[in-house]
């Protein structure tokens, strides 16, 4: 009995085996994408990475596939939880690479996760293109992993940017000198207040108050008390997405509103007006969009149908993008050949139709044009400052917490 | 030096020079998997050597581990490579000398406690270091490869081996399997049981920090909440007890097969990695209260073993 239960099951394994393998010979790609589903950046990884990539993948088999030189070829998408663990995300980016044999991957979430894969996509000869690392160390990076290119911007610009906002407001006279400036103590936090202060001060703006929290701090009122204490012009905070919302409601138990309030990360999420609602209106954060661009337009909708829940308005449309550039490559070649579409990529002359409009690799593989500073206006969240984008709209102050 | 001990020492040097093939005859994937396992073997054993005859759960591992990713991150670019691990250990050894000078008398719950928030801790301290002088991100790009991390690991492996088995045969690994059974005992047959505790745990130490310094380049991006995170103590913790602390060999037979179920996991069920974790670990309790070391030994003793 047990015998024989044994044969079937091992034909009928057999069976499927073989229906799998006359599909994929076919017209099948299979994609690879590890990123958080548990650990510290899951929440991140849920808004901007995952509904992103699903999306792509679901309108491109909805259209019948990537168009190659032997006909369409749909995609299969492979998902693995990286756990917000640099050991997790190498691991898992050998089993795809390795055990899955994907085609292709997608670039993992936030910049410690696609450093520490990156020596697995270089090593094996796989394209990365990531939406969500922000760094400075392009050049370097660019030489160490010749496969890795770069959509979302540099570090040190959106710093300068958001420093040339105050700026640009001054000159007209709407703020004056007096400047609070406040980050999460990590590394992030650091170098980007490190770089706005220097902007501001050979710009001749005073730093009246200065303060740093530990990452995860849950109670921010006392930062609050001493920025108001200061009474600026401006308040700058290179927040976390935890702070960044606890910042914004102490500010709004104390009635904190300069002329200006900026935090950095998660201000672009949907659930930060979500949450504030009206009261977000004025408030200035990094990244930002073109969000009267039909283009972008339809992606959040699409992105909405699918998911259930809008996407941010940064890094999502840059995830995004980085799938878009993917399938370009790889219809221009023709077929899923790594190797050749790696080339393409390289070649720098190309050019990419996306979501954020076009897109193009330097020779460090950076993308040079992209939205640095946004604010919240009329329930929106549109770009104020970009290097390289058209449709920036002025930047307005900001008029209370009503 | 016995027959039987030539013996040990000999198919562990052979095996040692099979685990240094992985790279030869391994694919890609299994070198990955061999790095994974050769950094949980060296955490755990060294581990073992301090909390398994002491009894003392030190949950500090990441704090060493931590101390010695930085030690890299901050000398890579100065230092020739090979003194980092060296640098990390006498760092890790020294932390580990002061932690437990401090802590070693407390007992039981406390130290658990205390070990725990050490690794936050130190945290704290590198990142109020890092905004006091105008720290930007830190880089560790350099031209290592996987295999020779992988090398580097197994290297430090036969150093823990080495380390315990003589510890074992000396009177420090005597008078800590004294202090394990009953400190009264120990203190009034005048061993100087702090000297003797803080001494062993200054192994661990070395041994995690040295780790730490070898991973960085495979990290490439050194922040501190991935540095010191704090699950990776409990991750070893939990392979050591797995595989038993009574042997020199008990935690690498919890770390195989741990490393090995938590991949399966990982592949069959990514959106329920840590339920079925949890679920794989109370069984492991209920079945294998004493590890595989207790497994076997009952098993010999079951069907009469040649001891």
């Amino acid at each position: 009995m047990f015998r024989r239960t044994l044969m079937t099951t091992a034909a009928v394994a057999a069976l499927a085996v073989a229906t799998l393998s006359s599909a994929s010979a076919q017209s099948l790609i299979r994609l690879g994408a590890a990123a958080p589903m548990t650990g510290p950046l899951a929440g991140g990884a849920t808004v901007t990475h995952w509904p992103a990539v699903r999306l792509w993948v679901s309108e491109v088999n909805a259209r019948g596939g990537l168009q190659l030189a032997d006909g369409p070829a749909t995609i299969e998408l492979i998902e693995y939880d990286d756990q917000t663990n640099p050991q997790q995300a190498i691991m898992a980016a050998q089993r795809l690479a390795t055990q899955d044999q994907v085609d292709f991957m997608v670039a993992p979430y936030s910049t410690g996760m696609n450093l520490a894969a990156a020596p697995v996509f270089a090593q094996l000869g796989y394209p990365m293109i990531t939406g969500t690392a922000v760094t400075d160390q392009q050049p370097e990076l660019a030489q160490q992993f010749p496969n890795m290119f770069f959509v979302l911007g540099r570090t040190s610009v959106m710093a300068e940017d958001t420093a040339h906002v105050l700026v640009d407001l001054r000159e007209r006279g709407e703020i004056g000198n007096r400047v609070a400036l406040v980050n999460v103590a990590d590394a992030f936090g650091i170098e980007m207040a490190g770089i706005s202060r220097s902007v501001l001060e050979s710009n001749g703006f005073e730093i009246v108050y200065e303060s740093s929290y530990p990452l995860g701090t849950q109670d921010l009122a006392p930062v609050i008390d001493g920025a108001k204490a200061s009474n600026p012009d401006a308040f700058i905070a290179w927040s976390y997405p935890g702070d960044t919302f606890a910042l914004t409601d102490q500010a709004i138990v104390q009635n904190f509103a300069p002329h200006v309030f900026f935090t950095a990360v998660a201000t672009a999420f949907p659930a930060y007006e979500a949450r504030f609602g009206a009261a977000a209106e004025g408030v200035l954060g990094m990244g930002g969009v073109n969000a009267d661009d039909p283009a972008f337009q339809a992606f959040a909708t699409a992105h909405t149908e699918l998911n259930g829940q809008g996407p941010d308005f940064w890094a999502s449309a840059a995830t995004y993008a980085t799938l878009e550039i993917l399938g370009q490559a790889i219809e221009a070649v023709g077929a899923p050949d790594r190797a050749a579409v790696l080339t393409y990529l390289q070649d720098r002359s190309h050019s990419y139709e996306t979501v954020l409009g076009p897109v193009s690799f330097n020779e460090n593989n950076d993308n040079e044009a992209y939205w640095t500073v946004g604010q919240w206006q009329d329930g929106v969240f549109r770009g104020v400052a970009a290097r390289g984008r058209e449709g920036a709209v002025p930047v307005q102050v900001f008029d209370g917490w009503e | 030096m016995s027959t039987r001990e030539i013996r040990n020492l000999i198919v562990s040097a052979l095996l040692i020079g099979l685990c240094c093939l992985l790279p030869v005859y391994g694919s890609p994937y299994w070198l990955t998997m061999g790095t994974t396992i050769a950094m949980y073997a060296v955490l755990s054993t060294s581990w073992a050597l301090f909390s398994g005859p002491t009894h003392y759960i030190s949950l500090a591992t990441a704090a060493f581990f931590g101390v010695g990713t930085f030690v890299t991150g901050l000398g890579f670019q100065d230092l020739p490579f090979w003194t980092l691990p060296v640098i990390a250990a006498a760092l890790g050894a020294v932390l580990a000398a002061l932690v437990g000078m401090v802590t070693l008398r407390l007992s039981g719950v406390y130290f658990v406690i205390f070990t725990l928030g050490l690794a936050e801790m130190v945290r704290q301290v590198v990142t109020w270091v890092q905004n006091q002088t105008g720290h930007r991100g830190m880089y560790v790009l350099t031209s290592l490869t996987e295999r020779e991390i992988y090398w580097m690991l197994i290297a430090l492996a036969s150093l823990v081996f080495l380390a315990g088995w003589l510890i074992g045969r000396s009177k420090l690994g005597f008078a800590l399997r004294i202090i394990g059974n009953d400190e009264t005992v120990a203190k009034h047959s005048g061993i100087d049981t702090a000297l003797a505790k803080v001494l062993l745990f200054m192994v661990p130490g070395a041994a995690a920090a040295a780790t730490g310094a070898i991973l960085a380049p495979r990290y490439i991006y050194i922040e501190p909440s991935t540095a010191f995170a704090p699950l990776l103590s409990f991750q070893v913790v939990i392979m050591a007890l797995l595989g038993g602390t009574g042997r020199l060999w008990g935690p690498i037979a919890g770390v195989i097969p741990f490393t090995l179920l938590w991949e399966a996991i990982t592949r069959q069920a990514p959106n329920q990695t840590l339920l079925l974790l949890g679920l794989a670990f109370l069984l492991i309790v209920y079945v294998l209260p004493g590890g595989f070391v207790g497994l076997w030994d009952r098993l010999r003793r079951r069907y009469g073993g040649n001891q």
